[in-house]
């Protein structure tokens, strides 16, 4: 009796190691917007890593803080490339979820049986969202301590409840000591129990529909004798080895960045964030990390503030109806008519249009540019119902295609 | 497809290089080429920092012996010409003023200056060393273009001489210092240089190490695209 077998009896390792990349089948025409979901992964275990790291010389106190992560910086052997890992990790992990979230938005991989993976998806990006918020203020420099002062006011504008629950959030009148040990017992264990969670459960949910493609066609609909879809590869070795090349790639990019633009012209470590917090001196211009500016703008555009935050949240609430909104068929924007298309290309464009405006001070001409943007925002979902149910679509295909 | 791929690029990166000129400032900065290979440079650097800075300013977040090391100094040079502040090597820059006195002297608390260089810019510092003006109703009887009405003095008068601002804001040397203006520049510029190297100290073994990094990235890469064309052959 071999050593897996005795294992094999206890507990499904070789089970777990078929259904989930050995005799995983995949199908086989997927393209560069499919390297996104193995890199979230492994962005995901490198902040994991990388924190744990920065945790041992961290410290979570107003007053040493700012010190500690300077210390980390300058005499922790290789601290510098564990604190720059994680700080570029960041924002790549946004870069890739956001390629990720795209790829599923144009090839319909959020629709019926896969409405369950999008979901989780979705609260993935969510908590992945609270998650940088709250690690960003660790470092408690300036941009870190008033960019977590204005958006933990933004709760204090709900009705009734607002202020007594941006009390409760921030454990004391203003963003303090009290606050940063709270943010760093959330961004260190709770938020990340909770993504590795969701993860797991993203990942089940998808392997147990199969993935889609980038024709949108369904490989399990045909199977040769043995019952294994004729479309549809194993993930391991065809897909351990192509986002073997994915990683490689990322990591060569990833490298650049970390180890010759760091800070990223200001958009990764901002410049203010290396003044340590001081809670009597605004700085001049307060803008959230990058990703967070496209509902930022959002937020900004609307003019009142209780109504702006509310619709902040729809912008998110949205993407994540968005298998319900769609009433097409047809998954791949391939085979989609051009009402959908046309929705798309306007919809990108508002989004990147919004990022930009909220980075930028509030003018009144970027003021109502990003009025625009955002009434086009929402016009894409709520109209959605309507453009895609009467939207000329192309016939598909009944296998996958390969150029 | 592709172009859709490539349209989204194309968008995402020419968003991020816009993004990056997107802070600016009204004064325009004169430009300082720093080189922190320079250790010449560093250690001219580290004298004026320790000889003129160190008194008000800290830099509580850099060590002695660090500096000894990255300079090319041994401790005991260090100990002997550029430490007024402490006797012991491994100790920070610390400053004896205290933040509450330093505060009443000068209307603000002079800030630690450990990563200054990474907060204002280079060429910002290096704009605000050297223009320091005349203004007599200033309480030190100086302001700056770089920052207006700050506390600060101008400590290397000595050195500079003051300078006056005529009616279109441009400054001219009225009395003369120990250097010329040419001298000055370059003393200003080791000091920056100085600056942005306390401010990173490890940006030269980040640089040195990045280079190493990419190159078994590249030839990694090689052997993953062979493994994939290779495992990839049979399917159609």
């Amino acid at each position: 009796m071999s050593m897996m077998d005795w294992i094999d009896a206890r507990f499904p390792a070789t089970k777990m190691w078929k259904e989930h990349l050995s005799e995983y089948y995949a199908p086989k025409n997927f393209n560069f917007w499919y390297f996104f979901g193995s890199l979230a992964l492994l962005i995901l275990v490198l902040q994991i890593v990388t924190g744990i790291f920065l945790t041992m010389n961290y410290k979570p106190d107003a007053k040493l803080a700012f010190a500690s992560v300077e210390y980390i910086m300058r005499d922790v052997e290789w601290g510098w490339l564990i604190r720059y890992l994680h700080s570029t990790g960041a924002s790549a992990f946004f870069v890739v979820i956001y390629l990720h979230m795209f790829r599923g938005l144009i090839y319909g991989s959020f629709k019926q049986p896969r409405e369950l993976v999008w979901i989780f998806g979705m609260l993935l990006y969510v908590v992945l969202m609270a998650e940088a918020f709250m690690g960003y203020l660790l470092p408690w420099g300036q941009m870190s301590y008033w960019g977590a002062q204005v958006i933990i006011s933004l709760f204090g504008a709900l009705p009734v409840i607002g202020e007594d629950l941006a009390l409760w959030i921030r454990g004391d009148y203003v963003v303090a000591d009290a606050t940063l040990n709270r943010f760093f017992a959330m961004h260190v264990i709770a938020l990340p129990i909770v993504l590795l969670g969701l993860v797991v459960a993203h990942i089940i949910a998808l392997h147990e529909v199969g993935s889609n493609n980038p024709d949108g066609v369904e490989i399990k609909k045909t199977k040769d004798k043995n019952g294994k879809p004729l479309d549809g590869i194993p993930f391991h070795p065809y897909y351990t080895v192509k986002d073997l090349v994915g990683v490689v790639v990322f990591l060569f990019i990833f490298s650049l960045v970390l180890f010759y633009l760091p800070e990223f012209g200001g958009w990764f470590l901002e410049k203010d964030n290396f003044i340590p917090a001081d809670p009597l001196k605004t700085p001049e211009h307060i803008v959230p990390l990058w990703y967070f500016t496209p509902f930022y703008a959002i937020l900004r555009a609307v003019p009142d503030k209780l109504f702006g935050v509310i619709a902040m949240g729809l912008a998110i609430v949205m993407l994540f109806l968005l298998p319900w909104l769609d009433r097409s068929k047809t998954r791949s924007v391939r085979y989609r008519g051009p009402y959908f298309r046309t929705a798309l290309v306007v919809f990108v464009i508002s989004f990147l249009a919004l990022g930009y405006l909220g980075t930028q001070p509030a003018t009144s001409l970027y003021t109502l540019l990003a009025q625009i943007f955002t009434v086009l925002y929402f016009v894409f979902f709520i109209l959605m119902p309507i453009y895609t149910k009467f939207d000329k679509d192309k016939p598909v295909p009944e296998r996958v295609t390969t150029k | 497809m592709r172009n859709l791929t490539f349209a989204a690029l194309v968008s995402i990166i020419s968003m991020f290089s816009t993004l990056a000129f997107a802070a600016g400032s009204s004064l325009q900065l004169d430009k300082v080429d720093i080189d922190l290979n320079d250790k010449a440079s560093l250690q001219r650097g580290a004298h004026t920092f320790m000889n003129y800075c160190l008194s008000c300013h800290g830099a509580s977040l850099m060590r002695y012996n660090r500096m000894a090391k990255d300079l090319g100094l041994t401790d005991e040079q260090v100990a002997e010409n550029l430490m007024f502040t402490t006797d012991k090597i491994g100790e920070t820059m610390q400053i004896a003023m205290r933040p509450e006195d330093a505060k009443k002297w000068f209307g603000v608390a002079p800030p630690d200056l450990s990563v200054i260089a990474r907060a204002r810019g280079t060429d910002w510092l290096y704009t605000y060393l050297r223009t320091f003006y005349l203004d007599d109703s200033r309480p030190m009887g100086t302001n700056n273009l770089a920052f207006k009405d700050v506390g600060m003095p101008h400590v290397l008068w000595e050195q500079q001489g003051y300078q006056s601002i005529d009616e279109h804001g441009q400054l001219s040397v009225t009395q003369e210092g120990a250097l010329t203006p040419r001298q000055y520049d370059t003393m200003t510029r080791d000091l920056v240089n100085f600056l942005a190297y306390i401010s990173e100290p490890s940006k030269l073994q980040r640089l040195a190490l990045g280079k190493w990094v990419l190159l078994y990235l590249a030839i990694f890469f090689v052997i993953a695209l062979a493994l994939k064309k290779a495992y990839w052959k049979d399917v159609h």
